[in-house]
Formats: C-alpha cells, structure tokens, sequence
C-alpha cells in the first residue's frame, strides 16, 4: 500500500513514514494493553482490547500482510468481541466500575511478568546484535509489494490442504462442544 | 523498519498478557488477556515471515491461529457461562472444587 507512492516520494521519505507509524501504533497498542489489564470496568477492558487488536491488524498491514490484517478485523474485531460482550452481560457484570477485578495481592504477578520480559528482551536484542542473527533485518516498504489474497489462497488449498481441513473439523467440533457445555439440560 | 521492534513490541504485549492472567480474579477478564497473548505471538509470526522473503506460509500459519483463537472464546466463553449457572460467580477465588 505504501509502495504505491513510493514512486512519487522520496525513498527516505517512505522509510521514515513507516518508522513513525510503528511507533505511533505501538505506543496506542501498549497502553491499551496496560488499560485492558487494570481497568475496573469490565466493558471498558473489552473496548480497549478492541483497540490493542486494531494495532495489531495495522502492524500486519504495515508488515505487508494485508489479507491476514482483514482477517484479524473481521475474525476479532468483528465476532470475538461480540462474543466477550455477550458473556460479560450473560455473566451480569455491573454497569459501571467493579470492586474485586484484581487479586488483592499484585505482586507475584508484576514479578513475573517483568522478570519475563526483562529475559525475553534481553534475548531478543542479544540475537539482534549478534553477527550471525537475523534479528537487525531490515525492510522497508519500497522493498517489495504487499503479498496478495492470491497468493496466499494458492498456498492455502494446495500445500496447507490438509490443515485447512483439520482446521475446519476442530472449528466444527468446538461449536458443537460450545452448545452442549452452555446448554440448559 | 528492522525486525527486532516487531519482536520486541510483541514480548511486551505477551508479558501484560501474563501479567492479566496472573492477576485477574474475573474469567471473562482473563480471556481476555489469553487474547492478548496470542495476538502477540501472531505478530511475531507475521513479522518472521516478512522480513525473510518468503511471506506466505507465515501468513497461513496467523490465519490458523486466529481461527484456533476464535474456537478457543467459543469453548471458554461456554465454559465460564456454565460456571456462573452453576455459582452463580465467575471470581476465580470461588472456583476451588478441586481443591482438597
């Protein structure tokens, strides 16, 4: 998408564009995130998940995956948090802010959490700076063209087949299994 | 754009998803932050993929796993209804019948 006007605008131009929105996106998807974990309102967490999986659908286009960017609106935005909206309001939460959302005592779960990211981190940054990591590949937008739904379907029903029925055998088993756990008997 | 923001980005994402688990007392809440994770692992496929030439069985790996992730509300979401059918309650702290 962004190498249709790359044409028309400088390469550094382009580069930079592509930098700014990462960040730009990554800074909203963080601290949404953040509010999806320590808001008080049930139904707000909800919205803000919403928010965090748009940035994720954007960071996909960026990357050039634009059919799996639909596919995360559309499969996430558009059914997965309807369903959590339904099972907040079948679970009669209550409108407005909740008292007991979070355990009293918060901080084995920082611990963890930070203590997780601090190893994940470090070895992310390690792979990047070593000389026989790929981690400091770089691409930006002029590079190459998005891939297409064509593309990607080809692969889908010729190489993944298999899968592509797997999968579609499991989605059907969990919607069988959905209906008779939440049955009334 | 290098690789190693996207990798970095989704660890973050991935520690505030263990963190809500860890921390919420509400299922649906902590579905929530099951989400949160694997959203976060999606990006990190996506990304792989993209900056290694060859994008296309990266992508068809993502679009299993949303459709796995879809299955897995789905079954929860039936699950944490029948909870609070039963109890009355989806706070975690209450659900210990097997605990001895």
């Amino acid at each position: 998408m962004i190498a249709a006007f790359a044409g028309t605008m400088p390469v550094v131009g382009a580069v930079v564009a592509q930098n700014v929105f990462f960040y730009l996106i990554a800074a909203v998807m963080v601290i949404a995130a953040l509010r999806v974990v320590s808001t008080s309102n049930i139904v707000h967490a909800a919205l803000y998940l919403v928010v965090v999986l748009a940035g994720v659908a954007a960071q996909f286009i960026l990357l050039g995956a634009e059919f799996v960017g639909v596919t995360q609106v559309l499969v996430y935005i558009g059914a997965v948090i309807v369903l959590f909206l339904f099972g907040i309001m079948l679970t009669r939460a209550k409108v407005g802010s909740e008292d007991g959302l979070t355990h009293n005592n918060v901080a084995p779960a920082v611990l963890t959490a930070v203590l997780l990211l601090v190893v994940m981190a470090y070895a992310v940054v390690d792979y990047a700076k070593a000389p026989w990591g790929d981690g400091a590949l770089e691409i930006d937008a002029v590079d190459r063209a998005p891939t297409t739904v064509e593309l990607v379907s080809d692969s889908i029903f010729s190489t993944y087949i298999v899968a592509f029925e797997a999968i579609s055998v499991l989605l059907l088993a969990a919607l069988i299994g959905a209906i008779v756990v939440a049955r009334k008997e | 754009m290098y690789l190693v923001q996207f990798l970095v980005l989704s660890s973050i994402l991935f520690c505030i998803g263990v963190y809500g688990v860890l921390a919420r007392r509400n299922a649906v809440l902590v579905l929530m932050s099951i989400e949160l994770i694997l959203n976060s692992v999606n990006i990190n496929l996506v990304a792989f993929g993209a900056f290694n030439g060859g994008a296309i069985p990266a992508e068809v790996f993502a679009l299993f796993i949303i459709a796995v992730a879809a299955a897995e509300v789905g079954v929860g979401l039936a699950l944490v209804l029948t909870i609070y059918r039963n109890s009355k309650s989806i706070d975690l702290h209450q659900i210990d019948l097997l605990k001895g």
